[in-house]
């Protein structure tokens, strides 16, 4: 079965995220943008099922910016057979890319879709989700654990309290969380072959997707920020601030 | 304006997130509704009519729901969907899992983990693990909206008398079913409603370690246990104890961060805390930056001292 993964170029997790000055959006000019971690970790897995002969073709999928084939040539470099990237400036929000995202699962007729849970600049933890519903299909988030049968999978996922498996009907979609696996580096000369992979072009409108977002960004500001408090010389001295300053205890 | 809530519970106990996502919804404004949608959950949903500001109860019973997966939910509250102008579920595993479902069904945006309502059609969340707040404005007819539980203080437990109906559950997709389930053992009190949570890191370097040092202090705190991503990772406890970003976002009287260092994915979950203790080797520990009381220290001795002085 071919597998769909879609990934997403963010800031690099390392890089703190300060607002613009004007609190129009998220200062990113300059700084290291990479691929979304838990999208190298729905690759990895993609990968794997690859490696195992579970899946025949690797396809991935990126939407935004030209800058985002960079992050394609990375998925590339790991194993991904061929890429697509849909072009475009607009600020995509979580439906735009779940209707980008049907339209190629209806024209790729993959057996299954591996995104991350949650792309971490925006947070928004929607994408997947939103393509299963649209699809239909059937999903499995927060995924630590995937087993592939030809028409059903078993998905062990991390829930409140604990664990739990579901056994799914394939087409699905899964989202990985982050204990799935660990992955892999690309490797020198991989990333030289990836140069010579396909990688499509698309704009959302060649996809007849309308990207138009009904969320506006008012503002981004800091948070309310939290004062620093000081050092305690030992476990007395602790004790006795949380009893009778803090008054926690 | 008229606004369903969609309770938290497991049968038999409401979550006490649900009273916190009530009370984002009376800062939005207007009638309340509540369901409870589970199997074999009437119970859940007659205390229910008692919470504070709770016009109606709505009662979804069915042998499939609790088990069939988020597809089968999404169809239920999709199916009530029309009657409101605001649908608000926590930001717990839970709602995050079908939510974004019921969001593109609608074709509406869905705003994520809210921590303010600034009106009723503008909300605002924290994005990049917390380091920026974005407000933002909606314009969808529907508001999809799950809600970060710890930035709003619970409604009362008593107070209301809600009426209570019952509604149908939607038939069973046949897509998902849960074929196996393993909960942690859960003496002690839940991670993101306990006062007191004592959080591990990699500093403690062992699972032996870390329940020998940690458990007899959150013994005497009756405090919840968490940890870091790499405590989690490297397996000294469950997944789910895990505070961060991509964890829990906990908001306790008291965290006492115990070897960990304090890296802003961890900070994303705990930084809302009122009164934060960091135990560290380390004096530069990014951690100490948002810590109230700062401890440097070892904490093999440290943690045994403190807990035969409490
Ligand atoms: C109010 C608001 C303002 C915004 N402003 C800007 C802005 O100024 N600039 C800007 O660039 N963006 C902006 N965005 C878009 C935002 O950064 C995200 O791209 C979008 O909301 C998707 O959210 P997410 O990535 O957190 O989704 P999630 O649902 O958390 O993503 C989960 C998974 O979906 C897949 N996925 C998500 N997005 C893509 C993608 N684009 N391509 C391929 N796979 C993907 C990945 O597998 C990812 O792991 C804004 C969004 C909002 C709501
Ligand atoms: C996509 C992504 C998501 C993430 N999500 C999360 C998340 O949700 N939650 C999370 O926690 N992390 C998350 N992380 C990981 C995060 O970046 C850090 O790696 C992690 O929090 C570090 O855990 P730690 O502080 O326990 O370990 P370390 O950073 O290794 O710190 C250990 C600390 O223990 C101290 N120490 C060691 N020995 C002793 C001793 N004897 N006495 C006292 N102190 C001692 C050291 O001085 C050090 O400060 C995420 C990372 C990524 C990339």
């Amino acid at each position: 079965m071919k597998v769909l993964v879609p990934v997403k170029r963010v800031l690099d997790y390392n890089i703190k995220a300060r607002p613009k000055a004007d609190g129009s959006g998220v200062e990113l000019s300059g700084l290291k943008m990479s691929m979304n971690p838990f999208d190298e970790i729905a690759m990895e897995a993609a990968i794997r099922f690859k490696e195992a002969g579970q899946a025949s073709e690797i396809i991935a999928i990126s939407c935004g910016t030209q800058a985002c084939q960079e992050t394609l040539r990375t998925a590339l470099a790991l194993g991904a057979d061929r890429a697509i990237l849909v072009e475009t400036d607009e600020a995509l929000q979580p439906l735009a890319v779940a209707k980008l995202l049907k339209v190629l699962v209806l024209r790729e007729q993959p057996g299954l879709v591996i995104c991350g849970k949650q792309a971490i600049d925006d947070d928004a933890n929607q994408t997947g989700q939103m393509l299963a519903a649209l699809l239909g299909w059937a999903q499995a988030t927060f995924a630590s654990r995937i087993e592939l049968g030809s028409d059903r999978a078993s998905v062990t996922r991390e829930i409140d309290g604990g664990l739990e498996t579901l056994s799914i009907t394939l087409p699905a979609v899964i989202t990985t969380d982050l204990r799935l696996n660990e992955p892999r580096y690309a490797t020198l000369p991989n990333i030289m072959k990836a140069k010579k992979k396909p990688l499509e072009t698309l704009t959302p409108a060649d996809l007849g997707v309308d990207v138009t977002s009904r969320l506006t960004l008012l503002k981004v500001a800091e948070p309310p920020a939290r004062q620093g408090g000081i050092k305690v010389n030992d476990v007395a001295e602790l004790l006795d601030k949380l009893k009778n300053e803090a008054k926690v205890i | 304006m008229t606004i369903l809530v969609v309770a938290e519970h497991d049968n038999q106990h409401l979550k006490a997130a649900t009273r916190h996502v009530l009370a984002a919804a009376q800062a939005i404004g207007g009638e309340i509704h509540l369901l409870v949608a589970g199997q074999h959950c009437a119970a859940v949903a007659e205390s229910a009519r008692a919470l504070s500001g709770v016009g109606c109860v709505l009662l979804a019973e069915s042998d499939v729901l609790d088990s069939a997966g988020a597809e089968c939910m999404a169809d239920l509250v999709l199916s009530l969907a029309r009657n409101y102008t605001h649908l608000l579920a926590a930001a717990s595993a839970s709602g995050k899992n079908w939510m974004p479902r019921v969001a593109a069904l609608l074709d509406v945006a869905q705003v994520s983990d809210i921590v303010r309502v600034d009106a009723p059609d503008t909300f605002t969340r924290p994005i990049y693990a917390g380091s920026v707040w974005a407000t933002v404005h909606s314009e969808d007819a529907i508001k999809v909206i799950t809600v970060r539980a710890t930035a709003f203080e619970a409604v009362a437990e008593t107070g209301g008398s809600a009426r209570l109906e019952k509604v149908d559950a939607a038939p069973d997709t046949g897509l998902s079913r849960r074929i196996h389930l393993a909960l942690n053992d859960s003496s002690r009190p839940e991670l993101e409603s306990a006062r007191v949570v004592v959080s591990g890191g990699r500093g403690l370097g062992s699972a032996e370690r870390f329940s020998a040092l940690l458990e007899p202090l959150a013994d005497k705190l009756n405090a919840a246990l968490g940890a870091s991503r790499a405590a989690v990772d490297s397996g000294y406890v469950p997944n789910d104890y895990q505070v961060g970003q991509t964890g829990k976002i906990v908001a306790p009287d008291l965290y006492i961060a115990v070897g960990i260092s304090g890296a802003i994915q961890h900070l994303a979950g705990m930084k809302a805390s009122r009164v934060i203790v960091a135990i560290n080797k380390d004096p530069d520990a990014p951690i100490f930056a948002v810590a109230d009381y700062g401890l440097v220290g070892d904490l093999n001795q440290v943690v045994p001292a403190l807990t035969s002085a409490l």
